[in-house]
């Protein structure tokens, strides 16, 4: 896809809201892991389901909360010197790296590549589109407790930051995935 | 009532029925959206997904290349 035809869909996306039917199913994912192929599993789970009328909750714990940052790019994030350090670790998903075969993070170059020619949607364009298709975006308080992170270091998008049991009462009656 | 066109041929899955969710979000009752796509699993979910979600197949027919099809879908 050109980069013209590539800015005109994204400006269409950054334009469009999407309502949902209060009688939908609903997928609630766990995203856990930080890795670029299982973000990626993540993400094409959720605008696929989103694009077919399901509501999407996603809970981004651990790992998975370094997708979700506002500053994308190795930076001390994080309150502490400990949370600093694994901050300047954790570059966003930029750098995120395959879960497995890395190769000292070639591996994850390799795929977007692949992804590219074969035009896939990147994962940035996935993210993208599951802010536009209304997926609900949640953090888990634990692990930004832990990581020293507040709500104003994730993206805006982020409805709610949340509990284990606040979580199961949104998931509760539809189907709940682990990534 | 308007017509507009979405041709999502050199798209893949999830993008495909993602970015026909998003034309269809635009549609005003009795609008319509034509969308060219090829067989396989475009052919087979976005007929289907669409119906689901309360939307009108009018017509799937074949396109001029070989391997693609048209579907007109109305709000």
């Amino acid at each position: 896809m050109r980069v013209t035809e590539k800015i005109k869909i994204t400006k269409i996306m950054a334009t469009t809201e999407i309502k949902l039917d209060p009688n939908t199913k609903k997928l609630s994912l766990i995203g856990f892991s930080g890795d670029f192929d299982k973000l990626v599993a993540v993400f094409t789970l959720a605008t696929g389901a989103a694009a077919v009328g399901y509501e999407v909750n996603l809970f981004f714990t651990f790992w998975g909360l370094d997708g979700i940052k506002i500053k994308q790019g190795r930076s001390p994030v994080g309150k502490g010197f400990l949370p600093k350090v694994f901050g300047v670790f954790m570059g966003g998903l930029k750098s995120a790296p395959v879960s497995r075969l890395n190769f000292g993070g070639i591996s994850p170059k390799i795929f977007r590549h692949l992804m590219r020619k074969n035009n896939v949607a990147t994962l940035e364009e996935l993210v993208e589109a599951a802010k536009v298709l209304g997926i609900n975006f949640y953090a888990c308080e634990m692990a930004m407790h832990i990581l020293g992170i507040q709500k104003s270091d994730l993206i805006p998008e982020v409805k709610e930051v949340l509990g284990v049991a606040s979580f199961l009462k949104i998931a509760d009656g539809g189907q709940t995935l682990f990534i | 009532m308007a017509n507009y066109k979405l041709d999502i041929t050199k798209e893949h899955c999830p993008m495909t029925f993602v970015k026909t969710k998003i034309e269809l979000s635009k549609l005003k009752s009795g609008d319509t959206l034509e969308v060219l796509l090829t067989e396989g699993e475009p052919l087979e979910n976005i007929p289907r997904s669409s119906t689901e979600q309360g939307f009108k197949v009018l017509s799937i027919s074949a396109a001029a290349v070989q391997g693609t099809h048209i579907v007109v879908i109305e709000k």
